[in-house]
């Protein structure tokens, strides 16, 4: 039984985030894209990146999906922007571990920390995490990409 | 007809007495899954205490009595579906393996590429995918009768989609995803004019109404028990017996076999040769209860008091502003599907389970519905004779608190 308050998960931020997606568009530049699949719910989305060496120069989303992962990719793009490879990664990780409940500085994460409204509802963590899925597998490969959570 | 006693019904089923999240438990989701009476819990554990062990082996008292209670289960299968013989029922693990072992033993030795199968848009997965398999490994053509947007079968092309082609008719007796009823027997008159066989997937049925698969005149049908308040792991393919009969064995290993040497295997009689391996005993002894649970009941009662039910939620939810009700088909059971607008079907199911509401929401193994519609997902509720009037308040409970949350 989840013991999670609704005001925990749907957050202002994540409500105002799931309203209007930032960096929710097409981008005719990007060198790195991958497709996130969650057949579960049936949440889709392509995330889009401009990479400039190891620089995430610009970072882009489209897709549907629920208020979490649409929420979550609008966070992500904002958080993203200008982060090298590295610093995406660290921050993949810590974002992953909040929301799986281990202990993180929430310093690190900035605006973020509204994604760990999930951990109380288990069955909503894949809907959070797509997104970072999505942009890690976009990440590591140049082709067009997908990846699966379910 | 006298209407059912739901608070007296309501003890037979120790699972629905809970509270989830503080709120009393609404369990609106008997289309993915209906809940167990005592009778046949008590039926199960008994049958473990007292009468375990293997069928149609044994000399031994305790294997006469598994067997006894094993085919007697089958009888009621039978009764229940008005086969015209025990030798009809196969006991399977559900509707899924029941299609797909018509799709392999029945449909596949007669497929040659270019020849078609015919299914509809409304198919549940385990209706379509089998199919689609069969399609690959034969070169043979899937073909599909169209939908309305009332969510209903657009029958205008059947006499073309029926042709020389077509080796069998494979449609759902009641969509899982809308709850839409079928003309299934005017369907299989259609059929059989053109000597086309007609499988009817009944899963989604035969919780809710009376089924006569004689009257109907099908060729095969097929329904899971634990929809129909029996365990998990256990369902019935019904299948005329002349056509069972010529069929090759789904699966080969002991109990379907009269006698095996490295030379020859000399295959078991109706329906022991679809049975290989120890079956689901407790299973099938579970299913007969629960068959027994409903005939006392009376399913014409509870079908009443079912439609009752979707009568008025369709109209609560039809009263409120910002739902769209996905599936309006003239005849329904059981099943109402809906979108809220402005907010995901997946935020929905949260949020009703904090209102201790279950319900499901997702595609519910029927994506091409929801690609017709255009949507990702919709919200079900799915009605069984235990719900009652109180829990339809508690929907649209439910629905007016998304609404106030996502405002």
């Amino acid at each position: 039984m989840s013991n999670g308050d609704l005001r925990d998960l749907y957050q202002q931020v994540i409500m105002d985030h799931n309203k209007k997606p930032r960096n929710f568009r097409d981008m005719s530049d990007a060198n790195h894209l991958a497709h996130g699949n969650n057949p579960l719910c049936g949440d889709v989305l392509v995330v889009y990146l401009k990479m400039n060496d190891d620089v995430i120069e610009d970072v882009s989303f489209q897709g549907s999906g629920c208020a979490i992962s649409v929420a979550s990719a609008s966070l992500m793009t904002e958080a993203l922007k200008g982060k090298t490879m590295a610093e995406a990664e660290v921050l993949y990780e810590q974002v992953h571990k909040q929301m799986t409940g281990e202990d993180v500085d929430s310093s690190t994460l900035g605006k973020l920390e509204v994604l760990g409204g999930v951990k109380e509802f288990p069955a909503r963590v894949k809907c959070a995490t797509l997104s970072w899925h999505t942009v890690h597998a976009a990440m590591e490969s140049e082709q067009d990409t997908s990846v699966t959570t379910e | 007809m006298s209407a059912l006693d739901i608070l007296a019904i309501r003890k037979d089923f120790p699972i629905l007495d809970q509270q989830v999240n503080g709120f009393d438990l609404a369990y609106l989701d008997n289309a993915a899954s209906s809940q167990k009476p005592v009778q046949v819990i008590e039926t199960i554990a008994d049958y473990y205490r007292q009468d375990n062990a293997n069928v149609h082996r044994g000399v031994h008292r305790l294997s006469q009595r598994a067997t006894d209670a094993y085919e007697a289960s089958r009888e009621k299968v039978r009764d229940f579906v008005n086969a015209k013989s025990d030798k009809e029922i196969v006991f399977v693990r559900g509707a899924t393996e029941a299609i797909n072992l018509v799709a392999q033993s029945f449909v596949r030795p007669q497929l040659n590429e270019g020849d078609e199968i015919l299914i509809s848009h409304l198919e549940h997965h385990a209706n379509i995918v089998p199919w689609q398999m069969l399609c690959e490994q034969t070169g043979a053509k899937l073909k599909v009768i169209p939908m309305t947007l009332q969510g209903e079968l657009d029958l205008s092309g059947l006499d073309d989609l029926l042709n020389e082609k077509t080796k069998i008719l494979a449609v759902g007796h009641v969509s899982n995803a809308l709850g839409t009823v079928n003309p299934i027997k005017d369907m299989i008159s259609k059929a059989h004019a053109k000597n086309i066989p007609v499988l009817i997937d009944g899963a989604q049925a035969v919780p809710h109404m009376a089924v006569d698969v004689q009257d109907l005149d099908c060729d095969f049908y097929v329904f899971s028990g634990h929809k129909m308040f029996a365990p998990t792991g256990i369902g019935a393919l019904y299948g005329k017996q002349d056509l069972l009969e010529d069929m090759s064995p789904w699966q080969g290993g002991g109990d379907m076999i009269l006698s095996v040497s490295f030379e020859k295997t000399q295959y078991n009689e109706l329906p022991y040769k679809f049975e290989a391996g120890t079956p689901n005993i407790a299973g099938s002894i579970g299913l007969g209860a629960a068959i027994d649970y409903m005939n006392a009941l009376g399913i014409d009662r509870l079908a009443k008091h079912e439609h009752d039910l979707l009568v008025a939620a369709t109209a609560k939810l039809e009263a409120l502003e910002g739902i769209r009700i996905i599936g309006t088909a003239k005849e329904k059971a059981s099943v109402l599907s809906f979108m809220i607008d402005g907010v995901h079907p997946h935020d929905v199911g949260t949020i009703f389970d904090q209102q201790g509401v279950a319900i499901r929401t997702g595609h519910h193994c029927a994506q091409p519905v929801m690609q017709f519609f255009g949507i990702p997902a919709t919200a079900r509720a799915s009605f069984a004779f235990y719900n009652t009037m109180e829990e339809i308040d508690a929907l649209v409970d439910a629905i007016k608190k998304v609404q106030e949350l996502f405002a």
